[in-house]
């Protein structure tokens, strides 16, 4: 499409490029929450490095009145605030759109393009001018340039003052500089470049029922409404923000009003193999325990992820998945550890997983979680990634329903136990595959000893081959019955569509635009997003019923395709693959063009 | 090899506790370790030790890991709940159980393998945090189950049963514990039921992690001539330094032996630990000097026992956390879950 002659109002991306440690992230929050405030559908993506001071950093903000928030390439406005990325920085502005620099310093002579507008100006300066110290020089000159992208935008100043006032409440001098900072920016854009950008935002009203949250948040403030009372973790990006979040939430609604004591525990491990060992303790003992954690720290895991499924041990893990294998690019999103957390451990294993698409899911999926671990008995594993978790999204406000009661699964009480004959830790008395479990300290005949090592069905250690088989082939028979309770998939169907598109987690944004990109284009394409593993009898029917299945993920190896070959009946020729696993969100524009490259159609230029 | 129960034949003459129970009550299946392992009689001690402190066995939580040591939960306390985990991973079970529910006593039992290598980090993290449990480390200075490795115990200079001479210096878990302000620090020798029955108790009864190093010979593969783990030389080589009694709360108005120079120690619920220093101005509640006295005695080659060291007042896992007084576990769901109302205020910042 023509970008010239479209209207660009509530329709473009801004990037802007900084130093990571200079106070910049909290700078461009506030830019992309006025938008939020503004009623404009709008997302923000972080690239951050791995590094705490001194490499550079971008974040991503795309507005888009049709809610289309994937991360977009086609960057309108660029804000350069990194001499050390101006090159490539600039590369990237397309011709006739916008580059704001700090003029404090002039340009190098062949940075500059003839098809680009560059809008200088000398921040810096206007910062020595008017605060004290080199910090709040550095600080306030973030706070100057979101001014000036305000009035290059539109972006009414009021909304960006009542945030600051909200923000520094009580702290006047913070609120005073802050809100000088602004109107430096504003004011000198608004006198020099006033109507020269060709998009601006206008107010909506699309973000009445919205909230701005992460995916950790929000899986840790499911942690809090599910129950959870013991936490154990190692630090580890991208996932450490969920246990902070955790802390916090903790900190506020699970004190004992009279006591002031914890309703909770935290335990910071000495590595993740400590931090699964303690949650399966916590888990063993009747607690709701998890653990937030990454590839790596998944690595580690595996060990103890073969006792909990062997040994029938409730347990929540939190995989947010960054790029991979070993330290990878631990600051750069992928979805690289589906074959990790399927099958976690040595030894015939699966286990039961879910797979949020955004924030919303990750707090019901939180929850959820919970109840199928005491419920299956077993580790369940909530598998995002650092773009759901670590971005801010535009999410459905969360509900709660007060009559809710926590799953707890087939646990014996002190009467349940008097009333048996006999008590046996791993009988399947109902046929389901699932045996009842007793709690340690609540009565003498549910007494039994927990072990990795081979056991009967009443729980006595054996080396009996058959015995030991009785044993994991009615686990199998658990696990494989958890399917239909697993929250079902997203399935969108199109008229005769033949052509299916399958994802899973964060790529659902792109993907559902790529879908309607192409349908302008005459393509009609249906849409399946998997949401639970093991899969659900609807996945495959989505399957079989398609002629070609392409499925969008970001790793290299097509790890979901290759999932569903193994665990599904759909032949191999119906499947597909369109990859993107270079460490960023996924965009519509990749999507776009591997359907095509699929389809085998003509390739054209994206965007 | 499936596990053999022992018979639940009961003489009516037997003594019973408090709690009605006999010493019968507080045994677990057959042993299947070797004959004359030095880990049947710790298993004994334990037993008697439950008995005597009058400890219902369901209330307890025994834990361990993997090694001839680790399988020794199931031989004692039937009816408690046991967890057989991973090599050198029992630390971190117990620290998120006892996180869950501080209100089991709690027993793992661990060896030399198990703590000192694979285990260092977790067992050396979970004195740390001070977890309250009894830790017994049954230490014989070899891998049994892997038939007769030197072990992170063993002593420079002994021999393993083939003739081969260990070389590396050995990590000793006592003087380890006392650096890492470990609150109890005990250490006694599987061949003396007289002492190590009253460290199990005040074990048991300290608040906070309380190790107890065991010199537990191994029959097998560590018994012989030149080994430094043996019971003849531990037997020669064992020096108390401080001799103990501990005297439950509930018992100390029967208590009436003269005691001589005795120091009592009063611990958290007010029972109270006796020594009488067989080794002059010997201190157990100053870390430095216990250090300071253990190192003497192992270069003059000789191993300290008793308890070496004890922090009465010291603050565990859940006083570091301030967790509530009621177990976790037991915390009914309405008061962990914040409710439809809150939530919507929470998210009324989240604009």
């Amino acid at each position: 499409m023509d970008q010239n002659s479209r209207d660009r109002t509530n329709d473009f991306v801004v990037k802007i490029a900084t130093v990571n440690g200079t106070g910049s992230a909290s700078a461009n929050g506030m830019l992309m929450q006025a938008m939020f405030r503004m009623g404009v559908p709008v997302s923000g993506k972080n690239v951050f490095p791995s590094n705490i001071q001194g490499l550079p950093t971008w974040y991503e903000i795309r507005v888009n009145k049709h809610g289309h928030l994937a991360r977009s390439p086609n960057v309108d406005l660029m804000v350069a605030m990194n001499p050390k990325t101006y090159e490539q920085d600039i590369a990237e502005v397309r011709p006739g759109d916008a580059v704001l620099f700090d003029s404090s310093w002039p340009l190098e002579e062949d940075l500059f393009r003839a098809d680009v507008l560059f809008l200088g100006i000398p921040l810096s300066h206007m910062c020595v001018e008017n605060f004290k110290g080199a910090r709040a020089r550095i600080l306030m000159k973030n706070i100057a340039y979101v001014g000036a992208v305000a009035a290059l935008l539109s972006i009414d100043l009021e909304v960006l003052e009542e945030m600051l006032e909200e923000k520094f409440s009580a702290k006047q001098h913070l609120m005073d500089s802050n809100k000088l900072a602004i109107r430096l920016g504003y004011d000198y854009a608004k006198e020099h470049f006033d109507g020269l950008l060709r998009v601006r935002i206008e107010a909506m009203d699309a973000n009445r029922d919205s909230v701005l949250m992460t995916g950790n948040m929000a899986a840790a403030l499911g942690c809090v409404y599910a129950g959870a009372t013991v936490g154990a973790w190692y630090p580890i990006t991208p996932a450490t923000s969920l246990m902070d979040s955790f802390r916090g939430f903790c900190a506020d609604l699970r004190r004992d009003p009279e006591t002031g004591k914890n309703l909770y525990c935290i335990i910071q491990a000495e590595d993740e193999l400590a931090a699964i060992g303690m949650v399966l303790g916590a888990g063993w003992m009747g607690a709701r325990a998890f653990t937030p954690t990454s590839g790596a720290g998944l690595s580690l895991m595996n060990e103890f992820l073969g006792l909990a499924y062997y040994a029938e041990i409730p347990a929540v893990i939190f995989d947010v998945q960054r790029a991979g294998p070993s330290t990878g690019m631990p600051t750069r999103t992928q979805q690289g550890d589906f074959f990790t957390v399927a099958f976690a451990s040595h030894g015939d294993t699966k286990h039961v997983l879910l797979f949020p698409g955004d924030p919303t899911e990750c707090f019901y999926f939180a929850v959820k979680a919970f109840d199928l671990a005491e419920r299956l008995q077993t580790p369940v594993f909530v598998v995002s990634d650092l773009d759901i978790g670590m971005n801010d999204w535009v999410c459905e406000k969360l509900e709660w329903d007060d009559a809710f009661v926590p799953d707890r699964g087939k646990v014996l009480s002190a009467e349940d136990l008097q009333e048996m004959d006999q008590f046996y830790r791993y009988l399947d008395v109902d046929g389901d595959g699932i045996p009842a479990r007793s709690l340690p300290g609540v009565d003498p005949k549910g007494a039994y000893f927990t072990r990795g090592s081979g056991h009967d069905r009443f729980g006595r250690y054996t080396e009996d081959g058959d015995l030991y088989q009785d044993v994991v082939d009615r686990i199998a028979r658990k696990i494989e019955g958890a399917a239909e309770a697993l929250p079902p998939p997203e399935v969108r169907l199109a008229n005769d569509a033949t052509v299916g598109l399958v994802t899973v987690g964060s790529c659902r944004g792109a993907v559902l635009e790529a879908i309607e990109l192409l349908a302008e284009d005459g393509m009609v394409l249906d849409f399946l997003r998997v949401t639970g593993f093991p899969f659900s009898a609807a996945v495959e029917e989505f399957l079989l019923s398609h002629d070609l299945n392409i499925v969008v993920e970001q790793n290299r190896d097509g790890q979901l395709k290759r999932l569903l070959m193994l665990e599904t009946a759909v032949p191999k020729k119906k499947l597909a693959s369109v990859l993107d696993y270079r460490g960023s969100p996924l965009g519509a524009d990749v999507v776009v063009q591997g359907v095509r490259n699929q389809l085998g159609l003509v390739a054209v230029e994206a965007g | 090899m499936t596990q053999t129960a022992k018979p639940s034949v009961r003489h009516p003459g037997l003594k019973t506790n408090k709690l009605g129970l006999t010493q019968r009550d507080y045994e677990g299946t057959q042993s299947t370790l070797c004959a004359g392992c030095g880990h049947d009689s710790i298993t004994a001690a334990i037993v008697q030790a439950f008995f005597e402190l009058n400890i219902a066995p369901h209330r307890v939580a025994k834990l361990s890991g993997i090694g001839c040591s680790s399988k020794t939960p199931t031989y004692f306390l039937s009816e408690a709940h046991g967890f057989n985990s991973l090599h050198g991973r029992m630390p971190s079970i117990a620290t998120g159980a006892n996180a869950a529910n501080g209100n089991l006593a709690y027993i793992g039992v661990s060896g030399d393998g198990d703590s000192l290598s694979i285990g260092l980090g977790q067992f050396c993290h979970a004195m740390r945090r001070n977890v309250n449990m009894l830790y017994m480390l049954e230490n014989n200075g070899v891998y049994g189950l892997t038939k007769g490795q030197f072990s992170a115990s063993a002593d420079v200079g002994t021999k393993a049963k083939r003739g081969e001479e260990n070389q590396m210096p050995p990590i000793d878990p006592a003087s380890m514990a006392l650096t890492l302000g470990a609150s109890f620090v005990a250490r006694s020798f599987s061949g003396d039921r007289k002492q190590l029955v009253p460290l199990i108790k005040a074990g048991l009864t300290h608040r906070g992690f309380a190790l107890v190093d065991i010199i537990s010979p191994c029959v097998t593969f560590n018994d012989h001539e030149g080994s430094t783990k043996s019971y003849a030389h531990t037997r020669e080589h064992g020096h108390e330094v401080v001799e103990t009694d501990f005297v439950p709360l509930l018992h100390e108005i029967q208590v009436e032996q003269d005691h001589g120079a005795s120091t009592a120690v009063t611990m958290h619920d007010g029972s109270v630990v006796r020594f009488r220093s067989v080794d002059e101005h010997y201190d157990p509640t100053d870390r430095d000097a216990a250090y300071a006295h253990l190192k003497k005695l192992q270069a003059q080659g000789e191993v300290a026992t008793g308890l070496l060291f004890i922090e009465p007042t010291s603050r565990d896992l859940h006083a570091l956390e301030n967790t509530v007084d009621e177990p976790l576990v037991e915390v009914p769901f309405e008061k962990l879950c914040p409710g439809s109302g809150v939530l919507a205020e929470l998210q009324s910042h989240w604009r």
